[in-house]
């Protein structure tokens, strides 16, 4: 951050009262401990498995890692499915969505209003309604069971945020740049791909791993649209091995490690982007 | 696809563009304006369809099934006669409604005063400078980024009765450690909404910590030399401040809790005896379990209704913010 302007206000508050601000760590740390205890809890029991269904102890003091080789073995088929409807379902959202967010913000068009006023009501629809009515249309149009069903209807979870994310944005791209591409020869499609598309690039990512994370968590239209074992995301498989391994603590838990993995990995590496989208599709 | 739009474009120029019109001009500017007017839609077209689709086909057609008679029979035969009011009638004579209704009141108002509390605290905790403020601050996001039903199963083994380190915890500090967090139908509703709170404090934190960056220093600053306390600093200075952010949390997180489903099929399964059957897990019951699904779109309307009410107020609240 600006350097400059840190360096004459930093010294004062620690030259104070050092030790309130390490206070302040403590605290802060307990607050951390208390939130984050369920997923240490999750890793723990995963550790050990044989502890089934006795209380098991707070660190694992004998590491065991039967219950990943469980879980990986029955689970990693649909880890690999929940990755592909994913990155399916994010491929679709930003294809739609960014020349949507591009065309609301930057052209002057009859409706255009009326279409974001739209984008954002379709954020208040609750999923199992969607369900509800899509899956008879999805019987009608052969999309139960199939990849490209669940990708769609996941798409739909990130879509209306994809589109408000990146329209708030794009609208702050100069006019003068796209009309100086536009003067320079380049047509309309040309101009949004080689354009606006970089300037928008932070926005992309936003959106993208938003819309990857929706998708990634889905288990409404995994439930509901999928009537056979043929495309069985993580979110359902760990469901359904609950009920059949409820004695199996190690195991089951195993699988909700690894499908927390993703969340944990993009929290890290970006982190900045997370809190970008978490505010900005909300208040904007 | 390129290339037909590239022939397109280049089109008005050609002598041939008249044939649209009756006009003779080689070049119109009206229909030169015309045709730019529709590229500029082809890059919204495909969202306004996929959303008429997705959101607007549904909303239409739940309307339509709450008046069909849907039974596990009608997807082979195709068959689902309308049958009036029934559906109505049956889903508001069933005692289970009223129940449902009743839990996913108490539910989104106890998971709402809950996440907003203890998210409004933490936030203001944040504001204060100290060593890894910022590393535990995004750390704290981490329950809200895994998927929901894991955080339900995991939480499902922490409440455990027998066997769960939450009571396990409470015997050893001296309290009662054999509470049935879960089974019992007069705690599982309870339970569920707290495991909802912990999902749902990163997202009020954050937001509410952005709002609190945007209060002016000044005024608190201001507040204090008048001789103000930090708590009356904090609630006639600060709070009013932050009226916009708050009514955006308070209602984006009603959104998110009153349709809940996942969590609660992780958790109880709407179980014991429907003590946590709200309305969003009832919609799924009556479509999916019993496969009546004009009983599951009637339930589904009465959800959108409630939702509809809340957007308004949204999105009234959005157009003030918006200047």
């Amino acid at each position: 951050m600006a350097t400059t302007t840190q360096i004459p206000a930093a010294p004062a508050p620690a030259v104070h009262r050092p030790k309130r601000r390490w206070g302040a760590t403590v605290f802060g740390l307990a607050v951390l401990a208390v939130m984050l205890f369920p997923l240490y809890w999750m890793i723990n029991t995963a550790l050990q498995p044989d502890a089934g269904l006795v209380d098991v102890g707070p660190v694992p003091t004998s590491v065991d890692f039967s219950g990943f080789t469980s879980a990986l073995s029955d689970q990693g088929g649909n880890l690999l499915t929940s990755l592909a409807v994913a990155l399916g379902a994010v491929a679709i959202c930003l294809a739609i969505s960014a020349p949507a967010a591009y065309g609301l913000a930057q052209f002057k068009l009859r409706g255009s209003k009326t279409i974001v006023f739209g984008t954002l009501i379709t954020q208040m629809v609750p999923g199992i309604v969607i369900a509800n009515a899509l899956y008879s249309a999805y019987v009608d149009l052969g999309l139960v069971n199939s990849y490209f069903g669940l990708m769609l209807a996941d798409a739909s979870l990130g879509i209306p945020f994809a589109i408000v994310l990146m329209r708030s944005f794009m609208v702050s791209i100069p006019r003068e740049v796209i009309e100086a591409a536009e003067v320079d020869g380049a047509g309309r499609i040309r101009t949004f791909i080689q354009v606006v598309l970089p300037m928008s690039r932070n926005s992309l990512i936003t959106a993208g791993l938003f819309s990857f994370l929706y998708a990634w968590s889905d288990f409404m239209f995994a439930l509901t649209l999928n009537t056979t074992d043929d495309v069985k995301p993580i979110t359902l498989g760990i469901y359904q091995y609950i009920g059949a391994h409820v004695g199996d603590w190690g195991s089951v838990m195993a699988a909700s490690v690894l499908s927390a993995v993703p969340a944990a990995i993009l929290l890290v590496l970006s982190q900045k982007y997370i809190a970008a989208g978490i505010t900005g599709g909300s208040v904007k | 696809m390129s290339s037909t739009t590239a022939s397109a474009a280049a089109l008005p120029a050609d002598p041939k563009a008249p044939a649209a019109g009756a006009v003779k001009k080689p070049v119109n500017p009206r229909s030169a304006k015309r045709r730019r007017t529709l590229a500029q839609w082809g890059f919204i077209a495909p969202a306004v369809i996929f959303m008429a689709l997705f959101f607007g086909y549904p909303l239409v057609r739940n309307i339509v099934m709450s008046f069909q008679d849907y039974s596990p029979s009608t997807f082979f035969t195709g068959e689902a006669p309308f049958n009036g009011l029934d559906n109505w009638k049956n889903v508001f004579n069933d005692g289970l409604f009223g129940k449902a209704l009743w839990q996913t009141i108490l539910f989104t108002v106890g998971s709402l005063v809950g996440q907003f509390c203890i998210g409004l605290a933490l936030a203001v905790f944040f504001t204060r400078r100290f060593p890894l403020n910022g590393i535990l601050r995004s750390l704290i996001l981490l329950p809200w980024l895994v998927p929901m039903v894991v955080s339900g199963i995991v939480w499902r083994r922490i409440f455990d009765q027998d066997t769960g380190v939450l009571n396990s915890f409470l015997g050893t500090v001296g309290l009662p450690g054999d509470t049935p967090w879960l089974t019992s139908t007069s705690m599982a509703l309870f339970s569920v909404v707290l495991v909802n709170i912990w999902i749902g404090i990163p997202f009020n934190m954050v937001i509410l910590y952005g709002g609190l960056q945007e209060v002016p220093k000044e005024l608190n600053e201001a507040a204090s030399l008048d001789g103000a306390s930090a708590w009356r600093t904090f609630r006639s200075v600060t709070l009013p401040m932050l009226k916009p952010v708050i009514t955006v949390v308070l209602v984006l997180g009603f959104m998110s809790t009153v349709k809940i489903l996942d969590l609660v099929l992780a958790l109880t399964d709407g179980g014991p005896a429907d003590s946590t059957q709200t309305l969003g897990t009832l919609t799924y019951q009556n479509s999916f379990v019993q496969m009546d699904f004009g009983a599951g779109a009637v339930v589904g309307n009465i959800l959108i209704l409630i939702s509809a009410v809340f957007a308004v107020f949204y999105l009234r609240v959005n157009r003030n913010e918006g200047k």
